[in-house]
């Protein structure tokens, strides 16, 4: 296995991770740190397909990534937080009156 | 040689801290983890010479995302359903899809690889080409990714606002 295939390999591995967490996990941080998994092994994709066909637009969308993920947290922590408050639970089951 | 040895080290231990996040119970240890991955990611990037993004994945993910979101399990009680019992009841059919997608994006991504283009090693990723890129080619999704910076400040100022009127 070369060094392509391990990176490929490992995007792939930490994609199908973060988003096992998000379906089996109980604890909304947890599926939101999840989540931020899968952002990760996308990165990992374009960091590595970038770096092989040496052109700055994969590095480009990488910061991009990094700064719509950190608005998203932005974003996300305080709608955790009023859930949290007004249900005093972190469960995902508690939520189910969310659903439409 | 050493590279070599180093890379495999990094991606192991992301894995293996991905892989720990899934079983760990404390939503702070859960944390933990995901700082050791993207750690070990950032050193999978500096070896394959993006020094750029691995600076970036330590200051912004680890510096900024994980420290807020630690800050959050320290402010709530987690101890609590969700702490007893950590799976929900999707649990099997999660783990038959965890080993459909990895089974189709295993064929889907080692059918065919593209071959490498230009020499390992040499890399354009210095800090002088990728800010110059940055700013001269792609000045316009700065300004828009600065836009939806403030969007998302005023957003989580409007939810928490909308909170308080609620409760007194």
């Amino acid at each position: 296995m070369d060094k392509t295939q391990m990176l490929v390999a490992l995007s792939a591995g930490l994609f199908a991770l973060g988003l096992l967490g998000v379906i089996v996990r109980r604890n909304v941080l947890v599926m939101l740190m999840c989540m931020e998994l899968m952002l990760n092994g996308v990165n990992v994709l374009l960091v590595t397909f970038a770096q092989q066909s040496h052109s700055t637009v994969g590095a480009v969308l990488v910061f991009l990534v990094f700064v719509v993920a950190a608005a998203e947290i932005a974003i996300a922590i305080p709608i955790v937080l009023l859930l949290a408050r007004r249900k005093r639970t972190l469960d995902i089951d508690a939520y189910v009156d969310l659903k439409g | 040689m050493i590279e070599t040895l180093l890379l495999w080290l990094f991606a192991g231990t992301a894995l293996l801290a991905a892989a720990a996040m899934l079983v760990l119970r404390h939503p702070m240890r859960v944390a933990l983890a995901l700082v050791v991955t993207m750690l070990a990611l950032a050193g999978v990037y500096a070896l394959l010479g993006v020094h750029v993004i691995a600076v970036f994945q330590v200051l912004i993910y680890v510096g900024a995302v994980m420290v807020f979101m630690v800050y959050v399990i320290m402010l709530l009680d987690v101890r609590d359903r969700s702490y007893s019992g950590k799976f929900s009841r999707l649990l099997v059919p999660g783990i038959v899809g965890f080993l459909l997608l990895l089974a189709v994006l295993a064929h889907a991504l080692w059918q065919d690889l593209p071959a490498p283009s230009g020499a390992a090693g040499e890399t354009a990723f210095g800090v002088q080409q990728f800010s110059v890129a940055f700013l001269n080619e792609y000045w316009l999704h700065f300004e828009l990714i600065s836009v939806l910076l403030v969007v998302a400040v005023v957003a989580a100022l409007a939810v928490i606002k909308v909170g308080r009127r609620d409760h007194g």
